[in-house]
C-alpha cells in the first residue's frame, strides 16, 4: 500500500509543517516590547479617522470572476482524466474532448459578449 | 516512498536502523524517519528563502545601476538575518476588533500552502517527499488554497482597504489560475500521467519546453500572475491601496508573509524547472542523483533570475487591463493550443512518428516535438497577427477621430 | 474490533474534523467563523477521499470545495451587513429536528450498516469492493462510448447553462 506510504508523507507534513513558520512567530513573542496604547491599535487609513463602517460596498464584479473561475475548475476537472488517459485512446477521444471544450468556450463567449468580464 | 528511504545511505536512514538495533519498534523508528524527511524538505524553502531574498534585492540593484546591499557581511549577504532580527524585535501590533484567531493564523497558512508543494517536487532520481500519483493536480489544489489565506488576511484586519485588496488579490489569483491549469494539461496529455517523477523522466529524451513551448509561455505567465510578480504585482503595489491586505500586519508576521512571496515565487520556478525543463534530468544524473538536484538548481536558478530581471524591467499593469489580459487573451489563447496539441498528438499517433512511453532517445523523440512545436509557432504567429491586425484597426480609428477633431475647431474659430 | 493502526487513527481524525467543522458551522453566531468550519469540514471530506484510495477526488474536493466554492461563500458572507452578529434564533423546533435526526441515524445504523456489514451479515467487515479505479481508467471511461461519454458531455451542456444562468442573474440590475 505505497498509496498509504506517500500520503502519511502528505499527512504528516501539514501536522509537521505549520511549526515551521511558528517558530520566528513564537520567538518574536519572546523578544517584541509589548507597548500597546489607544492611537497604535487604530484601524489605519493613511493616517485620518477612519469613516463608516468597515462593512465595504461589495463589488458585483469579484464574484462574477468567482463564479466564472468555478465553471473553468470543475471543466478542468474532467479534462485531467481525459488528459491522463489520452495516450491509450482513439481519435474519438479527442472529438469527445473537443465537443466538451467548445460547449464551455461558448459559455466563455457568451460571458465576453454580455461584459461580464469587464472590471468596471 | 519518503526521500530518504530509498536505496541510499545516508543520516536519516542510518539513524532509524539505529533506532531499530537499539530495540525501537521498526514501526517507531520509521515514523521518525518519515518525520525527519518531512522536516528536510519544508525546511529546505524556509532555509532558501534567506539567500533568494538577497539575490533579488542584488539584481534588481545591478538593472537599476547601484549595488545593492553590500554593509552587512561580505557583499551583503547577512543583510537577510539583520532584517529577521529587526522584524522579531519590533512590537505586534494587532488592531483593535481585528479577530484574533484569524488574524494570527493567517500568515502561518499562507506559508503552509507553499510548503505544502514542496512535498511532492522530484529533486534526484531517488529523492523526492512522496510521489503522489496526483502530484500536478495536488500542487493547482493547494495553489488555492493561498487565496483562501490571503482573503482571511484582508478580512481579520478589521480594515477597509485591506480587505478591498484582499478582494482583488484572491480575484487575480483566482483568475489566473485558469490559464495556468489548461496550459499545465498539455504536459499531461503528453506523458499521460501527473506524477511528478513520470513527467521527469518522460523528458529525459527530450525536454517538454520543445512540443510544448506555448504552454510553457502561458505557464510562466499565470505563475508571474499567481505569485504577485512583476508586472502583475498590483498586490504589493505601496502607491495602491495602501500596501494591500497586509497592511494592519506588523512585525513577524509581515515578514513571514514577505518571505511568502519569496518563497512561492521560486517554488513555481522550481515547478517550471521540472515540468518543462526536464528537473533533474541531464547527462549522469542517474548514476550521480546528487548530480541531478545540482541540474535542477541550475535550472530553477536560470528561471527565476529571469523572473528578477523581468520584475526589475517591466511597468505594471492595471488591475483591469489584468483581467481583460486574462479572460480575454490568456484563457483563450491556452484553450486553443490545448486543442492543438491535441490534435497533432493523435495525428502524429496515426501517422507513427510518435516515440514509445518512456522512451529516452533524443532522436526517437525529435520527430514528434518537431511536429508540435511547428503547431506552437503556427499559433504564435496566428495569435500574433490578430493582435497586430487589430491593434492597427484601433490605431486607424483613433487616427480619423482626431484629425476630424482637428477640422471642426479650425471652421469654428472665427 | 478495531485494530489501531495508522488508518484507524487517520479515520478518527479526518472524522472529528469533519463533524466538528459541521458543528461549528451551524453552532457559530459568527459567519465568517462558520464559513472556515465549513472549509475545515471540506478538509476532512477530503481525508476520507485518500483513505478510499481515492486522491484524485480529494484534490478535486480541495481544489473545486476549498479553492472556489469555499471563496464564492466568503464573498457572498460579506454581503451580509451584521455578519458577526447573527444572533437571531431561526429554529424554534430545535428539539423535533434532533428527535427526526436521531431516529434517523438509528434507522440507517440498525436497518442498512448493521445489517450489511455487521456481524452475521451479508458481506461482514468487507468493503463493498476490492478493485481500486485508477485515475486513468476514469478518463478512459470518460470517453468509452459504452460507458460515460455521454454524461461527459451532457455535464459540460450543464455547466454551460449554470454559467449563462449565473451572469444573467448577478448582471440582472444592469442593461445588457
Amino acid at each position: 500500500m505505497s498509496l498509504v506510504n506517500e500520503w502519511a508523507f502528505i499527512g504528516l507534513f501539514i501536522a509537521v509543517a505549520w511549526l515551521l513558520p511558528t517558530l520566528p512567530l513564537v520567538v518574536a513573542w519572546v523578544f517584541q516590547p509589548r507597548k500597546p496604547n489607544a492611537i497604535k491599535m487604530q484601524t489605519y487609513e493613511c493616517g485620518v479617522e477612519t469613516v463608516g463602517d468597515t462593512w465595504v460596498q461589495f463589488k458585483v464584479q469579484y464574484y462574477i470572476y468567482g463564479l466564472i473561475f468555478l465553471v473553468f475548475d470543475i471543466e478542468l476537472i474532467f479534462l485531467f482524466p481525459w488528459a491522463m488517459a489520452y495516450n491509450k485512446l482513439s481519435f474519438f477521444a479527442f472529438g469527445a474532448g473537443l465537443l466538451f471544450i467548445f460547449l464551455l468556450s461558448d459559455a466563455l463567449i457568451y460571458a465576453w459578449r454580455k461584459n461580464a468580464l469587464e472590471w468596471a | 516512498m519518503n526521500g530518504e528511504a530509498a536505496a541510499c545511505v545516508n543520516i536519516v536512514e542510518t539513524l532509524s536502523s539505529c533506532l531499530v538495533a537499539g530495540g525501537m519498534a521498526p514501526g517507531l523508528a520509521s515514523f521518525i524517519q518519515t518525520l525527519m524527511g518531512v522536516v528536510l524538505v519544508s525546511a529546505f524553502p524556509l532555509v532558501l528563502v534567506i539567500f533568494l531574498i538577497w539575490v533579488e534585492r542584488k539584481v534588481a540593484a545591478r538593472v537599476q545601476d547601484r549595488v545593492g546591499p553590500n554593509r552587512v557581511g561580505p557583499y551583503g549577504l547577512l543583510q537577510s538575518f539583520a532584517d529577521a532580527i529587526k522584524l522579531i524585535l519590533k512590537e505586534d501590533i494587532i488592531p483593535a476588533g481585528a479577530d484574533r484567531l484569524i488574524f494570527n493564523v493567517a500568515p502561518i497558512i499562507a506559508v503552509l500552502s507553499v510548503l505544502l508543494i514542496w512535498a511532492v517536487i522530484p529533486f534526484s532520481p531517488v529523492h523526492i517527499g512522496a510521489d503522489l500519483s496526483i502530484g500536478l493536480l495536488y500542487f493547482v489544489s493547494v495553489s488555492s488554497i493561498g487565496a483562501l489565506a490571503i482573503m482571511m488576511a484582508g478580512w481579520a484586519s478589521n480594515n477597509k482597504y485591506a480587505l478591498l485588496g484582499a478582494f482583488r488579490v484572491v480575484a487575480q489569483l483566482v483568475s489566473y489560475e485558469v490559464p495556468m491549469v489548461v496550459s499545465l494539461l498539455v504536459p499531461v496529455l503528453i506523458v499521460g500521467s501527473l506524477s511528478m517523477q513520470t513527467i521527469v523522466r518522460a523528458q529525459i529524451g527530450m525536454w517538454f519546453i520543445v512540443p510544448g513551448l506555448l504552454s510553457a509561455i502561458i505557464f510562466y505567465i499565470s505563475n508571474l500572475a499567481e505569485t504577485g510578480r512583476a508586472p502583475f504585482d498590483l498586490i504589493e503595489a505601496e502607491s495602491e491601496l495602501v500596501a494591500g491586505y497586509n497592511i494592519e500586519y506588523s512585525g513577524m508576521k509581515f515578514g513571514l508573509f514577505m518571505a511568502n512571496e519569496f518563497m512561492h515565487a521560486f517554488t513555481v520556478n522550481v515547478l517550471f524547472a521540472v515540468i518543462f525543463l526536464g528537473g533533474w534530468s541531464g547527462p549522469g544524473a542517474e548514476q550521480f542523483p546528487l548530480l541531478g538536484f545540482l541540474y535542477l538548481l541550475a535550472k530553477t536558478a536560470l528561471v527565476y533570475v529571469f523572473s528578477l530581471i523581468l520584475r526589475a524591467t517591466v511597468p505594471r499593469v492595471r488591475i483591469d487591463q489584468m483581467m481583460s489580459f486574462n479572460w480575454k487573451f490568456l484563457v483563450p489563447l491556452s484553450i486553443v493550443n490545448l486543442l492543438v496539441i491535441a490534435l497533432l498528438l493523435q495525428v502524429t499517433r496515426a501517422l507513427g512518428i510518435a516515440p514509445a512511453p518512456g522512451e529516452t532517445d533524443f532522436l526517437a523523440n525529435l520527430p514528434q516535438a518537431l511536429v508540435l512545436l511547428a503547431g506552437n509557432l503556427v499559433i504564435i504567429a496566428g495569435t500574433l497577427a490578430i493582435l497586430r491586425n487589430s491593434g492597427r484597426r484601433e490605431r486607424l480609428a483613433e487616427q480619423t477621430v482626431v484629425t476630424s477633431r482637428a477640422i471642426v475647431p479650425v471652421g469654428s474659430g472665427d | 474490533m478495531l485494530e489501531l493502526n495508522a488508518t484507524t487513527l487517520a479515520f478518527f481524525v479526518f472524522a472529528i474534523l469533519s463533524l466538528g467543522g459541521a458543528l461549528g458551522v451551524v453552532t457559530s453566531s459568527n459567519l465568517i467563523h462558520g464559513a472556515l468550519y465549513l472549509i475545515l469540514s471540506l478538509f476532512g471530506g477530503a481525508g476520507f477521499f485518500v483513505l478510499l484510495s481515492a486522491p484524485f477526488m480529494a484534490a478535486v474536493q480541495v481544489l473545486v470545495y476549498i479553492g472556489a466554492i469555499a471563496i464564492l461563500i466568503i464573498f457572498a458572507v460579506m454581503l451580509t451587513r451584521s455578519m458577526t452578529r447573527m444572533t437571531e434564533v431561526y429554529n424554534r423546533q430545535w428539539w423535533l429536528s434532533a428527535l427526526v435526526g436521531t431516529l434517523l441515524l438509528l434507522m440507517l445504523a440498525l436497518g442498512v450498516i448493521f445489517p450489511v456489514w455487521g456481524e452475521g451479515g451479508m458481506l461482514p467487515n468487507q468493503p463493498v469492493s476490492n478493485e481500486v479505479a485508477t485515475t486513468e481508467a476514469l478518463g478512459v471511461a470518460f470517453v468509452s462510448g459504452d460507458q460515460f461519454v455521454l454524461p461527459f458531455e451532457i455535464s459540460s451542456l450543464l455547466l454551460t447553462g449554470a454559467m449563462i444562468g449565473a451572469i444573467v442573474l448577478a448582471r440582472d440590475t444592469e442593461a445588457s
